[in-house]
């Protein structure tokens, strides 16, 4: 049922300048890399998480504070509870490829860690971030099978470059079944644009102002129609190709248009 | 072949399954996506003066038998929504019904002009949202406040206006009737009705606004005897909505008195094509029950 069950903070850590890891007891169905929950902080708002964690009886989701929600969540302390509901959305689906280009950007690094981990054909991970303390799930990823690629603006970590840029110097030098991207739209827009090119398949996983989660209020909407919530957040380069906002513009909660 | 269209107030409908207002219908796009799934016109999103974010999160949840929701009447405003409504006629022909809340009669007046100048076929006065305060139900629980507002819209607009009647009254009829005084074309019931859910272990109302409106199946026989009472009493057509989630539901609906319906929360229990898969369950009941035309049902369950 689509309602916030109370569930335990189990650890929290901050792993950055102003980014947490949070794990938390789970007792309904275990996510899918890609897919998310809606964490209810009482008193303050409900907001969407992509899962980065995925264990028997724990979920776990990195986040940076942005907002009055994540500020509240980033100061309660373990044992406190908070509510938890979903899993939603389509999540990653790399199963039919064989050679596979992960790219994280920022805190979307977060939501790939896990179909990293899942995959088991052969991988390249990019991750790029504006420093190095930015960098979530770096450890993890380096304990994976993949071979990954690190960058960051400034240069603190890996090369100083822009994440698209390392792609596509990748993309001319290797060949890939399928790109999976998290990340900053305009990032994820560019790279999208240079598979097409190289007519590489395309899974982005996409943000919008969410509400309901389960596909009724319209709040998160894309092209015609397409809910993040439900469609998505995952859509590949078929679905991409149709919506004109893809890299342009989302809505904010009153629905008016917002540039990206 | 059996006929399932309707004509009401000298609007044309293919068929009788409309989206309802709130769902899907905060922009074009969605709007159309809920058309290509068979609906055979569109509610919009209420639409106020100014932007409103509405409640924060949580604002939807689902309890048994149906869905809770506080959401706060959130719309981008009537002057960047027409460009919706504009973008919607551009691509395609059903009906559009123009969805509209005020705190008064002057601004339920400017909104209902310029929908109309928006080119919509109908207006439904959103009298009747029980979690906004200052709007809605706080004005559509008063008769008198009712009449004037509809009278006042009736004399600034054309196109036929319908108001949008709450079950948390006493006696809906009266407000009904107070509507149909000031001119209404006819009538939309019902809004969600009011309720709460509290999370035991957070010890907290789950949704932000606290309480809020309960949707789906658990209030379709309130909606159901809502129809029938209205139809009963007053001489004007009528919109049932609340629970439909089958062809089943619709009759229901239909007999009790209604000539069109609406569909909301049953999207998410079967999906975005709900409209086309209720139509063919109503049109199956008709070719087993041979009735030739929908518009003979409408109130056929008084007697």
């Amino acid at each position: 049922m689509n309602m916030p069950v109370a569930c335990k903070i189990l650890s929290k850590e901050q792993v950055g300048n102003d980014l947490y890891s949070m794990i938390c007891s789970w007792g309904g169905i275990k996510p899918s890399p890609g897919q998310f929950v809606m964490v209810w902080i009482v008193g303050s708002d409900e907001i969407p998480m992509s899962v980065s964690l995925i264990e028997e009886g724990r979920i776990g989701f990195t986040f940076r504070v942005v907002g009055d929600a994540t500020k509240a969540l980033s100061q309660m302390g373990e044992g406190s509870c908070i509510g938890l509901r979903g899993p939603y959305g389509n999540g990653f689906d790399c199963s039919k490829y064989s050679k596979v280009l992960f790219v994280g950007g920022g805190t979307g690094i977060a939501s790939i860690v896990a179909a990293v981990e899942s995959f088991v054909g052969e991988s390249v991970v990019v991750i790029g971030a504006r420093c190095k303390d930015q960098l979530v799930g770096k450890n993890r990823l380096e304990s994976s099978d993949a071979k990954v690629v690190m960058c960051t603006d400034d240069g603190s970590c890996g090369q100083k470059a822009f994440t698209s840029e390392v792609v596509e110097r990748l993309l001319d030098d290797e060949s890939f079944d399928l790109v999976v991207m998290c990340g900053p739209e305009a990032m994820m827009k560019k790279i999208y644009d240079l598979c097409r090119k190289k007519t590489i398949c395309v899974q982005a996983s996409l943000e919008r102002f969410m509400k309901c989660a389960v596909g009724l209020c319209g709040q998160c909407c894309i092209g015609e129609g397409m809910r993040v919530c439900v469609d998505g957040p995952v859509f590949d380069e078929s679905q991409l190709a149709l919506f004109d906002d893809f890299g342009a513009f989302s809505r904010d909660a009153s629905g008016k248009k917002v540039n990206l | 072949m059996v006929d399932i269209s309707m004509t009401v107030a000298g609007v044309h409908f293919k068929h009788p399954l409309l989206l309802a207002s709130g769902v899907m219908d905060e922009d074009a796009g969605s709007m159309l996506r809920m058309v290509k799934g068979g609906a055979g016109g569109v509610v919009t999103k209420s639409i106020g003066m100014n932007p409103r974010s509405g409640h924060t999160n949580p604002t939807v949840v689902e309890v048994e038998g149906g869905w809770l929701n506080a959401m706060g009447l959130p719309n981008p405003g009537i002057d960047e929504y027409v460009d919706e409504i504009a973008s919607f006629k551009n691509h395609c022909d059903v009906p559009v019904i123009g969805s509209i809340f005020g705190a008064d009669a002057e601004q339920f007046c400017t909104l209902a002009k310029k929908m109309q100048d928006g080119n919509v076929e109908m207006l439904e006065l959103n009298v009747s949202c029980p979690h906004a305060k200052g709007f809605g139900l706080q004005l559509g629980s008063d008769p008198e406040l009712v009449e004037e507002i509809v009278s006042s819209v009736k004399s600034s607009v054309s196109i036929p206006v319908f108001v949008k009647l709450s079950p948390n009254v006493t006696d809906i009829v009266k407000i009904g009737a107070a509507a149909v005084d000031g001119g209404a074309d006819g009538l939309v019931a019902i809004n969600t009705v009011k309720a709460m859910s509290i999370n035991v272990d957070l010890m907290a109302p789950v949704l932000s606004n606290g309480f809020g409106g309960l949707c789906g199946p658990a209030i379709r026989p309130i909606g159901v005897r809502c129809i029938y009472e209205l139809y009963d009493a007053l001489d004007v057509p009528l919109i049932g909505v609340g629970g439909i989630c089958s062809g089943n539901d619709v009759l229901e609906y239909v007999m009790a008195g209604a000539s069109l319906v609406q569909i909301g929360s049953g999207i998410a229990n079967r999906g975005v094509d709900i409209f086309s898969c209720v139509c063919d369950e109503i049109v199956e009941w008709m070719m087993k029950n041979k009735v030739d035309s929908l518009c003979d049902l409408v109130g056929g369950a008084h007697r």
